[in-house]
């Protein structure tokens, strides 16, 4: 019983219930018409694609940077790859591969400026991030409309420059992971397994089958990175400063370094999530991204100082799921749209749940 | 040598402000907008926007930060509003029914966001940034699916085709600008809505005298210190909780004045940018997340709004463009709040970081 209890309070009563209410979605999606085995690809679907997103808040939580609400940093590197891939008219894995490659750099460069300035407000970070990351997300939609972008493609028709809202990556690279040793069962359950593969490759688990692929390799490599002495390091630093720097880790390097790998994952994150959406996203699109990506990983169980790579799965899975179940089950079932307020009340319901819980641990 | 000094020091201290006017000064000619047409704006909107960006004061001067929560009060202003329409109660007799309503509301909403906020000591900006979206949830909640359904509505032109839910866009045509109108002073070219000016006067007077008062020199004594603050005997739960009840309550009757200027309401969307705007307001008027006076108000609801008026046709002149005006402004807006979060945050590490310096050289001292 004391064990239960134990489990219930580490675990947290939103995340419970959240996860009897996902169950009861799943249960119940039969019975008012929703396909189970449609919803359970969507699920996997969303979860490759945003994944990378939620794993992405890792390596700043475990340096003590807290949640990273200027994830739009790295997804605005992620979008000027992708632009230029188009640009360059590379098409398929090349497209893909060459959205991620002209991608990084950009990242590693934002990551660099973006940790620094961090570094020098060591307690503000949060409120600081969000806001550098809306300025900048404004910043680049004035760049889009003056950057010599000229793929027909991508340009407004009749200006003939400035890029569009949307832009489609139909011949591109649209659905490469996905596609990319797919599993299919029947017409409606498509197992997208390079996305997923991908995405557990960037953390350490690899899922059965293309984005999985890609997904589960930058799992991989995070939780690799995280083992690494840098890694320790970067966790020490987080956990407990002083000691961290007694035994001579520089923790300003550290938090730069974590900052860095977050806004590189971001920015793959996009080129990842834009393959599996087939559009890519401009203008004030990213604004609102970092939010779900932060109610994701809390849903997961992370705290603001503690994140594993167990929270990035359970909490990927549980928000994604909740996100995609609701409006088919709940719409169906009252004939409404009420999905949309429930969305906005569960994830930033645990966004607070999680801001105003550490203090209570501490006591 | 000093001198140098000083002038440093008074750049540094009031960095946004000249960086603002700079911009601003420079935005106007390319805007090709006439002096008396920004001069009539700047009057509109000072009226329209002051009484919201007051609201801000109290939780900065009880060391709360910026109060993004203050979009719970602007969301029970709009219930308020929507109810007066409902019941058709028009004219400022209609504003003052809508303040009525929305007060209670909006004590009770400033009682939840000072608790939470409580728990949250340390990032009560994040949080009641997050607070609003939540509470933003539950007022769609409340407005598009209850009303109409479990509260009854009587006026169905508010309601939507589907029998319940308030319509997207609300006409305020009853309360349209009754308070600008109340006492309208013509001076030259200008006019002055005096009666607004006077509510605004009012709330400036009010939050002077707050000041003075046991329970705001409480606040002070919180914001400054709050372990010091706690053994002095002042309840610091209690003080910060009444500084975001006034702030939500004032907040609630900002947007009330602000809506019944535009005339129409987005039912759904007006309160989005309350927040955003009124913190630009006063971060540009050169307060910071510690401090905050009136006359950084008013500064800052002049510089941003003249920004405001001139950068879109700044932009449609200058590249051709009127969305770049328009990018440009919002990036202005975040961008100023994220540099002074940033110059306040620095300042205030460099003053720790002296301080230790200061005690390790006394230390070293001591053992000579």
């Amino acid at each position: 019983m004391d064990k239960i209890k134990q489990f219930v309070t580490d675990f947290g009563w939103p995340r419970i219930i959240i996860f009897i209410f996902l169950v009861a979605l799943f249960i119940a999606a039969p019975f008012v018409g929703v396909r189970i085995d449609a919803s359970i690809s969507d699920v996997l679907n969303r979860f490759g694609q945003n994944m990378l997103f939620v794993l992405a808040m890792v390596p700043m939580i475990q340096s003590g940077c807290g949640l990273n609400f200027g994830l739009s940093i790295g997804i605005i590197a992620g979008l000027i790859g992708s632009t230029m891939s188009v640009q360059f008219g590379l098409t398929g894995f090349l497209g893909f591969f060459g959205a991620v490659g002209f991608a990084i750099p950009f990242a590693i460069i934002f990551g660099w400026l973006y940790g620094i300035l961090l570094n020098k407000v060591k307690g503000e970070e949060m409120t600081i991030a969000m806001y550098v990351g809306f300025a900048g997300v404004m910043f680049m939609c004035i760049m889009w409309l003056i950057l010599p972008y000229n793929a027909p493609t991508m340009v407004w028709g009749y200006a003939g420059k400035g890029l569009r809202t949307t832009i489609t990556i139909e011949g591109f690279y649209r659905q490469v992971l996905n596609e990319f040793m797919a599993i299919r069962i029947g017409d409606s359950f498509v197992f997208p397994t390079g996305m997923l593969l991908f995405v557990a490759f960037c953390a350490s688990f690899v899922f059965p089958t293309g984005m999985l692929l890609f997904v589960a390799f930058c799992a991989f490599l995070v939780w690799l990175f995280m083992r690494t002495k840098t890694g320790t390091a970067l966790t020490a630093v987080g956990s407990n400063p002083d000691y961290a720097r007694a035994s001579g880790i520089s923790s300003d390097k550290m938090r730069t370094v974590s900052v860095i790998i977050s806004t590189v994952l971001g920015a793959v994150g996009i080129v990842v999530f834009q393959q599996s959406y087939g559009f890519i996203q401009l203008y004030t699109a990213p604004l609102q991204m970092p939010f779900a990506a932060v109610a994701a990983i809390l849903i997961g169980g992370a705290s603001v100082n503690k994140a594993s790579m167990v929270n990035v799965l359970i909490g990927a899975f549980l928000f994604q799921g909740l996100l995609t179940m609701t409006p088919s089950v709940i719409n169906s079932a009252l004939k409404t749209d009420i999905s949309e307020v429930i969305r906005i009340i569960v994830s930033n319901g645990i966004i607070i749940y999680a801001l105003t819980r550490k203090m209570k641990v501490a006591k | 040598m000093s001198g140098n000094k000083t002038l440093g020091r008074f750049f540094s201290e009031n960095a946004v402000v000249i960086i603002f006017v700079l911009i601003t000064l420079a935005a106007i000619p390319p805007s090709g907008l006439s002096i008396p047409y920004i001069i009539q704006e700047m009057i509109t909107r000072l009226g329209r926007n002051t009484f919201l960006v007051l609201a801000l004061i109290l939780p900065i001067y009880a060391g709360m930060g910026l109060n993004f929560g203050m979009t719970l009060g602007a969301m029970s202003g709009q219930i308020g509003l929507i109810l007066a329409i409902n019941w058709n109660i028009t004219g400022v007799e209609g504003l003052a029914f809508a303040a009525l309503i929305g007060t209670p509301i909006s004590i009770m909403m400033g009682y939840i966001a000072g608790a939470v906020l409580n728990r949250a000591k340390g990032r009560e900006m994040v949080t009641g940034y997050i607070l609003a979206f939540f509470i933003n949830g539950v007022y769609q909640f409340v407005v598009l699916y209850m009303m109409g359904s479990i509260f009854p509505i009587r006026n169905p032109a508010i309601v939507l085709s589907r029998g319940y839910g308030i319509r997207n866009t609300l006409n305020l045509q009853g309360v349209r600008q009754t308070l600008d109108t109340l006492l309208l002073l013509k001076l030259g070219p200008y006019m002055i809505p005096v009666a607004t000016f006077i509510v605004i006067a009012g709330l400036c007077v009010f939050v002077v005298w707050f000041k003075k008062t046991k329970l705001g020199q409480d606040m002070r004594a919180v914001g400054h210190d709050m372990a010091v603050a706690q053994a002095a005997g002042i309840p610091v739960d209690r003080t910060r909780i009444i500084a975001i009840i006034i702030s939500t309550v004032l907040a609630n009757f900002g947007q009330i004045i602000f809506l019944q200027n535009m005339g129409n309401m987005a039912t759904y969307n007006a309160h989005d940018q309350t927040s955003f705007f009124a913190v630009a307001a006063i971060l540009v008027g050169g307060a910071s997340v510690k401090k905050a006076a009136i006359s950084n108000v008013f500064i800052g609801v002049i510089l941003l709004h003249v920004l405001f008026v001139v950068t879109p046709r700044a932009g449609q002149n200058l590249f051709g463009s009127a969305m770049i005006g328009e990018y440009f402004r919002q990036f202005i807006g975040y961008g100023v709040i994220a540099l002074t979060l940033v110059l306040y945050a620095w300042k205030a590490r460099q003053n720790t970081a002296r301080a230790r310096e200061s005690l390790r050289g006394g230390a070293a001292g001591g053992a000579k």
